[in-house]
């Protein structure tokens, strides 16, 4: 045992001599890290967050390093991951998953003077900031697209978990399509998982089967746009502009734009100001766009989408605001009020005219 | 050319040789498919092989990572000589932690030295059950335990989903589907400190010492044996082909239920839809690779956990895509075992073009 603990040390001393190595010669880069819960090649949530790491070496060239990892598993990996990130001397590090949010803590605690940011999650320190986007705001814009689109009346929807995230996209979305048509239905499918486009083609068939003829997605690959485009109906893409796998499918598309606030947070923590916080930008902060309008969607419509990105973005429209009622029937909104931010974070229900229920 | 001729007799020294010979084609292909790749060969071998070894952090997390290896293998073994075809290990695993973890949250808080034993006894007793379904189902209805046991992988993977996105869901987790953190007496104890090294990896050693002494002095493992190797014989000799199959099930489903909370309450801290990673289908190339023997699996387990950590190790230095590790791991699995055939196998130099007597039908003679 006394001699296996030498070995240890010896080879303990003979990293940290490394390591020592490895920081002088970096000492003038400021080192950035990634990590991916998909491949980059994802053309969705991955592929986005890698454009924000394309964009830091556009904006800093050589003043910085990079360094991304990809398809790491939200489970016991993840902690390894980003403490190895951590101890390479990476300076501040983006951890782009829900299921980073413990990990991503406890390695924290570690390396008070790393900086860590951690996508959609809810846990904060010192050294830990957290950002989102306000998805749902674009996700009520295509909606009412999706209401005035539809011949069928339904829209159809390939859920991934059902997390506060996912269940106040749903909500927005119908709440759009019903603004604009009363008759709307929704179809649901949940595949429990991000990315896996033979499960997200599988549910997309299932939904376009069933007389969906608008598709809507909160997974990350462009399977289902792909099988929209084959079927001939509409579909709405998810984090990425997907035209190129729908060129006549693309109704719009949400367009997560992370790299305005990947480039203000490396810059922070290179001249030494940046500070936790806990940032839910949208359509105004420019974190979400909307990709261009498809060529058919007529001009009425277009006006009534913009009218309602627009107003979103002055603030005079919220998706959410009273008279609401749960889908039980339970009023959550009175007329006029406007949900709290924190309650959004939260919602894990349907709003009323919604059908179904959610997986538990 | 040449020709392939049954041994007499299987060739020991191939017996051991092949596992050596398989890795060191899988580093060549290596060469080859990083050169493809346009990535320095020589740099991301050694950052694959040898860079995890050189530092006190990489080598925690080597036992780490290869002590749910090792305990799966050291299970399947014992399955797979006796021609048992446990391929659910997975399955297993998932409801080990599903098990444990839930233990471990029913007792949320409560402190005292049986809390620990309590969610480990809970953990094995789970993969122990989930495996005790395909060996029922094959004792009772022969059915394929091949397929059973693989498609209660699904099962006891959704049963996990369901459980995290309900009844453990975290209270306090804003509708997150994660179990709540567990509490300090429910983990697994740290064996070196300021790392994740667990006692998990001497629960390992411990079951790659008992499976050997079971294999080489218990009536049990002697069965085993003859039943992988002869099947008329053990019958012949009266041994009861229902009680091996429910021995070998429950052994390798209990180790793996125990991996299965090891991970729960080790390295992860609670229960996450994520948990499992593949270990079990890993397992399976590491109990081929160490030839199903007790040593070979703890070796093969090393190995195969080093080229997890070097894989990430060498993604996060050369960028390297993330499918090189599984089909690193594949191709081992596969030159294994296609170099098997030296084992009970040779090639000699055909004889010269007149045709041999015994094969007069084939036209020509190569």
């Amino acid at each position: 045992m006394k001699s296996l603990g030498l070995k240890f040390a010896i080879a303990g001393a003979a990293a940290a001599f490394a390591l020592g190595m490895g920081i002088a010669q970096a000492a003038d880069k400021t080192k950035v890290g990634f990590v991916y819960v998909g491949p980059i090649g994802d053309h969705g949530w991955s592929y986005q967050h890698h454009q924000g790491l394309l964009a830091l070496k556009k904006e800093f060239g050589d003043k910085i390093e990079t360094t991304h990892v990809e398809k790491v598993s939200e489970g016991p990996d993840a902690e390894r991951v980003i403490r190895q990130l951590a101890q390479q001397g990476h300076k501040i590090i983006f951890t782009t998953s829900f299921g980073y949010m413990n990990p991503t803590i406890k390695v924290a605690k570690r390396f008070p003077n790393v900086y860590f940011e951690h996508a959609t999650g809810f846990k904060r320190a010192k050294n830990v900031a957290t950002y989102n986007g306000r998805f749902y705001q674009g996700r009520y814009v295509a909606g009412i697209i999706a209401g005035k689109m539809t011949k069928t009346n339904t829209i159809g929807y390939i859920a991934s978990f059902p997390i506060p995230e996912v269940v106040m996209g749903i909500n927005a979305t119908y709440l759009g399509a019903k603004s604009v048509n009363p008759n709307i239905k929704m179809k649901i499918i949940w595949v429990s998982t991000w990315f896996d486009p033979g499960k997200e083609t599988d549910a997309a068939k299932a939904l376009a089967d069933q007389g969906a003829d608008v598709l809507f997605q909160h997974t990350d690959s462009p399977a289902p746009m792909k099988l929209a485009e084959q079927r001939g109906i509409w579909a709405v893409g998810q984090a990425s502009d997907m035209k190129a796998f729908g060129p006549n499918a693309q109704l719009t598309a949400l367009i997560d734009d992370w790299n305005p606030y990947y480039i203000r947070r490396v810059r922070e923590a290179m001249n030494g100001t940046w500070k936790s916080t806990d940032v839910w930008g949208g359509l105004k902060e420019g974190m979400l766009k909307m990709a261009a309008w498809n060529k058919k969607i007529p001009a009425d419509v277009v006006k009534l989408a913009e009218a309602a990105r627009d107003g979103i973005i002055s603030g005079k429209l919220h998706p959410f605001t009273g008279p609401l009622k749960k889908q039980d029937g339970t009023l959550f909104l009175k007329a006029g009020e406007k949900i709290s931010d924190k309650a959004l974070s939260a919602m894990n229900f349907y709003v009323e005219g919604v059908e179904g229920s959610l997986p538990k | 050319m040449f020709r392939i001729e049954p041994r007499k007799e299987p060739s020991t020294l191939m017996l051991y040789a092949t596992p050596l010979i398989a890795v060191a084609l899988t580093i060549l292909s290596g060469f080859v498919l990083f050169t493809l790749l346009g990535k320095d060969p020589v740099r991301a071998t050694l950052l694959i092989f040898y860079k995890p070894l050189t530092s006190f952090y990489s080598l925690s997390e080597l036992i780490v990572k290869a002590t749910p290896l090792i305990l799966i293998g050291a299970g399947l073994a014992l399955c797979f000589r006796a021609n048992i075809w446990n391929i659910g290990a997975e399955g297993q695993f998932t409801m080990g932690a599903v098990a444990g973890g839930a233990m471990a949250l029913f007792l949320f808080e409560v402190e005292g030295f049986w809390v620990l034993p309590s969610i480990w006894i809970a953990g094995a007793l789970g993969g122990m059950l989930w495996a005790a379904i395909p060996a029922l189902l094959r004792n009772r209805f022969n059915a394929n335990e091949i397929l059973t046991s693989l498609m209660l992988v699904y099962v006891a993977s959704l049963l996990l989903s369901v459980l995290v996105h309900g009844l453990l869901r975290d209270p306090q987790g804003q509708n997150f589907p994660e179990s709540r953190l567990f509490h300090d007496a429910a983990l697994m104890p740290i064996l070196l400190p300021g790392t994740r090294a667990h006692v998990g990896f001497a629960v390992a050693l411990l079951a790659v010492l008992l499976t050997w002494a079971l294999m080489r002095w218990h009536v049990i493992g002697f069965q085993i044996k003859v039943a992988g190797q002869a099947p008329r014989a053990a019958r012949f000799a009266g041994f009861s082909g229902k009680k091996i199959v429910w021995f070998t099930f429950l052994v390798s489903g209990g180790l793996a239920g125990l991996a299965g909370v090891f991970e729960a309450t080790g390295p992860v801290g609670q229960l996450v839809p994520a948990l499992p990673v593949g270990y079990g289908f890993t397992a399976i190339i590491v109990a081929f690779l160490g030839r199903l023997h007790p040593v070979g699996i703890l070796l093969a387990g090393l190995l195969l956990a080093l080229t997890y950590i070097g894989g990430e190790g060498a993604q996060i230095a050369m960028s390297l895509p993330a499918a090189t590790i599984q089909v690193f791991q594949g191709m081992l699995l596969f030159y294994l075992l296609a170099t098997d055939i030296f084992v009970n196998y040779r090639f000699r130099p055909a004889p010269m073009k007149t045709a041999p007597p015994s094969t007069p039908a084939s036209p020509t003679a190569q």
